[in-house]
């Protein structure tokens, strides 16, 4: 099937999409944990993905990514159907992901860290015959994605000698490293400080609009102000979806989080 | 001088060492030993390649080293030369390592751990029972030993000789496999898989290739082992020898170049110099493992380097005199 890229006859959608999400479903045993989820992000976007917890937001971005396969529907990446494409080279199509507990590479250095996700989509990966510490252009890659959130002075600092802030920036600067078309935030802010969190903030602001950006959180402070739309989750099923007003005003939204 | 220079001072001093031992170690005996430990350390570096760097702890490794063994025997006792003899061996380690690899790689942890176990006993239940091709209990005899490049292997001294060269060359790929990307990638399998496979690498690819390097090596130890004992027989591939092998990589410091080397050297020593003096070697041997695991659970070489710098600071607090100007030498 060929069809031009970025333009996805959808449902009642002409509009090009980055992520798109058709009908997905997925059930842990008895448990619906993503009931008939759509989702559609256009180039570009920041969408904000809200709900309260066990509402299934890191189940659809692990359905997304494709560590967890669907029972049904669709996920499609910048105009490609990639349900079944394994999730180890969906990376290599333009998705990047950051982990709600931190997933890093706890005995090497920041740098190590953000080499390796550079290594991932480079065909060096498999060299046995080569010094890692010798290949410059991963390097200097590696050291100007830690700029781009401000790590660049604690590069070869061990992942062990850093603090919680920092770690939550190293998953970052690992996504960005890896220059995706869209990349997914789970809970970027959890648990940093004030002044962590404006650091943060300031940084994803800073990626430039070629990059989509799907973001789950609970501060709806600063969530709210990054993101253009917000899909409501509850129990696996979309809610409310629109513009910050419209979730931010509608009464569902009201009941799912004051639960009146 | 800096760390990096007392490194190469010492592996100066450990090359040089390794070079002359014929003419200090002190007889024909101690040569010997000095190979079997060469050929162990080839067999532990193989195994830690699994265990140390990709998290895969293998209790059937002694299976892969026997087949190596048993191939090249065979082929050497149906009149093949030791060329044909070798390269066969190597060929059916790879293919045997790669289905060990494919069958073990289901699982990881325990599991692998069980399924490695299982593929090892295989072996040797083959060895002992499939008499018509391995001749059972009674093993094979290998006649002689190869002449690389015209020069005879049949003295000890040779032989020690032909033992390290191919020792250094299975170092020096270790060396360049712990520094590349590869290894990079099979170290980040084993510390965060979920995250490998997020980051576009295959996980299980970069298993099943560390597999076929690490049974290969494992292979090449074997080759030198029938050469050594002129003899392989089941005992070789028994459960026992894969325990061994997993006791040098774990003793010595896993992860680490120099831990397996220094376990196989343990473990060799033990089982041949002391078991001449101490009846009960075993349990010596026992009560050594006991104390490491105790003093040192990171293993012997990582553990030493642990209480060296610990030492070492706590002497400088007590001389601060001296203090700053260390400091700024090194």
């Amino acid at each position: 099937m060929t069809m031009p890229a970025a333009s996805v006859p959808a449902a009642g959608a002409s509009a090009p999409v980055a992520l798109g999400v058709r009908g997905l479903t997925k059930s842990f045993g008895g448990l619906k944990v993503t009931q008939n989820v759509n989702l559609s992000v256009a180039p570009g976007e920041r969408r904000l993905i809200i709900g309260p917890n066990g509402a299934g937001k890191t189940t659809l971005f692990n359905l997304i990514t494709g560590e967890i396969t669907p029972d049904s529907g669709s996920v499609i990446l910048n105009g490609e159907e990639i349900t079944w494409v394994p999730s180890r080279r969906r990376p290599h199509l333009g998705l990047a992901r950051t982990y709600q507990i931190i997933t890093l590479f706890a005995r090497d250095t920041i740098l190590r860290n953000v080499t390796l996700a550079l290594l991932g989509l480079s065909n060096l990966r498999w060299n046995p015959f080569i010094e890692i510490d010798r290949q410059q252009h991963l390097i200097d890659a590696a050291r100007a994605a830690l700029a781009r959130v401000g790590l660049e002075h604690l590069a070869d600092r061990p992942l062990a000698q850093t603090s919680y802030g920092e770690r939550r920036r190293v998953e970052i600067a690992m996504a960005l490293a890896q220059n995706p078309k869209v990349l997914l935030l789970d809970e970027p802010f959890a648990g940093l400080s004030v002044e962590e969190r404006r650091d943060v903030r300031a940084l994803l602001q800073a990626i430039p609009r070629d990059v989509t950006i799907v973001m789950i959180e609970h501060d709806m402070d600063v969530a709210l102000e990054f993101a253009e739309r917000i899909t409501l989750l509850h129990f696996g099923e979309v809610i409310v979806e629109g513009s910050r007003t419209e979730v931010v005003a509608d009464p569902r939204t009201r009941e799912v989080y004051l639960g009146h | 001088m800096t760390a990096a220079q007392a490194k190469l001072g010492a592996l100066a001093v450990a090359l040089l060492l390794l070079v002359t031992l014929p003419w200090w170690v002190g007889g024909t005996y101690y040569i010997n030993i000095a190979s079997q430990i060469l050929l162990y350390a080839v067999f532990a570096l193989a195994l830690n390649v699994l265990v140390g760097y990709g998290g895969l702890v293998s209790l059937g490794h002694a299976g892969l080293f026997a087949i190596a063994g048993y191939a090249a025997a065979l082929m050497l006792e149906n009149g093949y030369g030791h060329l044909e003899a070798n390269v066969s061996g190597l060929l059916v380690v790879i293919v045997a390592s790669a289905v060990f690899a494919v069958l073990a790689l289901r699982a990881t942890g325990i599991g692998f751990l069980m399924i490695t176990l299982a593929l090892g006993q295989i072996v040797w239940g083959l060895a002992y029972r499939w008499a018509g091709l391995t001749h059972g209990d009674n093993g094979v005899n290998v006649s002689g030993r190869p002449m690389p490049f015209g020069i005879s292997l049949s003295s000890a001294t040779s032989f020690y000789f032909a033992t390290l060269v191919v020792f250094l060359v299975s170092l020096g790929a270790m060396m360049l496999f712990v520094r590349s990307p590869f290894g990079a990638s099979l170290r980040g399998t084993r510390d965060q898989p979920r995250r490998m496979n997020a980051l576009g690498y295959n996980v299980w690819l970069i298993r099943f290739l560390a597999f076929l390097f690490s049974g290969f090596w494992s292979g090449v130890a074997g080759l030198l082992f029938i050469y050594y004992n002129a003899f392989i027989s089941p005992q070789v591939s028994q459960l026992q020898s894969s325990a061994e092998a997993l006791l040098m990589v774990i003793s010595g410091g896993t992860a680490t170049l120099l831990g397996p080397i220094v376990g196989a050297a343990i473990v060799v020593i033990m089982k041949n110099v002391v078991s001449a003096y101490v009846e009960r070697w075993n349990m010596a041997l026992g009560i050594i493992f006991v104390l490491i695991i105790t003093f040192m659970p990171e293993g012997l070489v990582p553990g030493s380097v642990r209480l060296w710098k610990l030492a070492w600071s706590s002497w400088r607090r007590r001389a601060p005199a001296t203090a700053p100007a260390e400091e700024r030498a090194s």
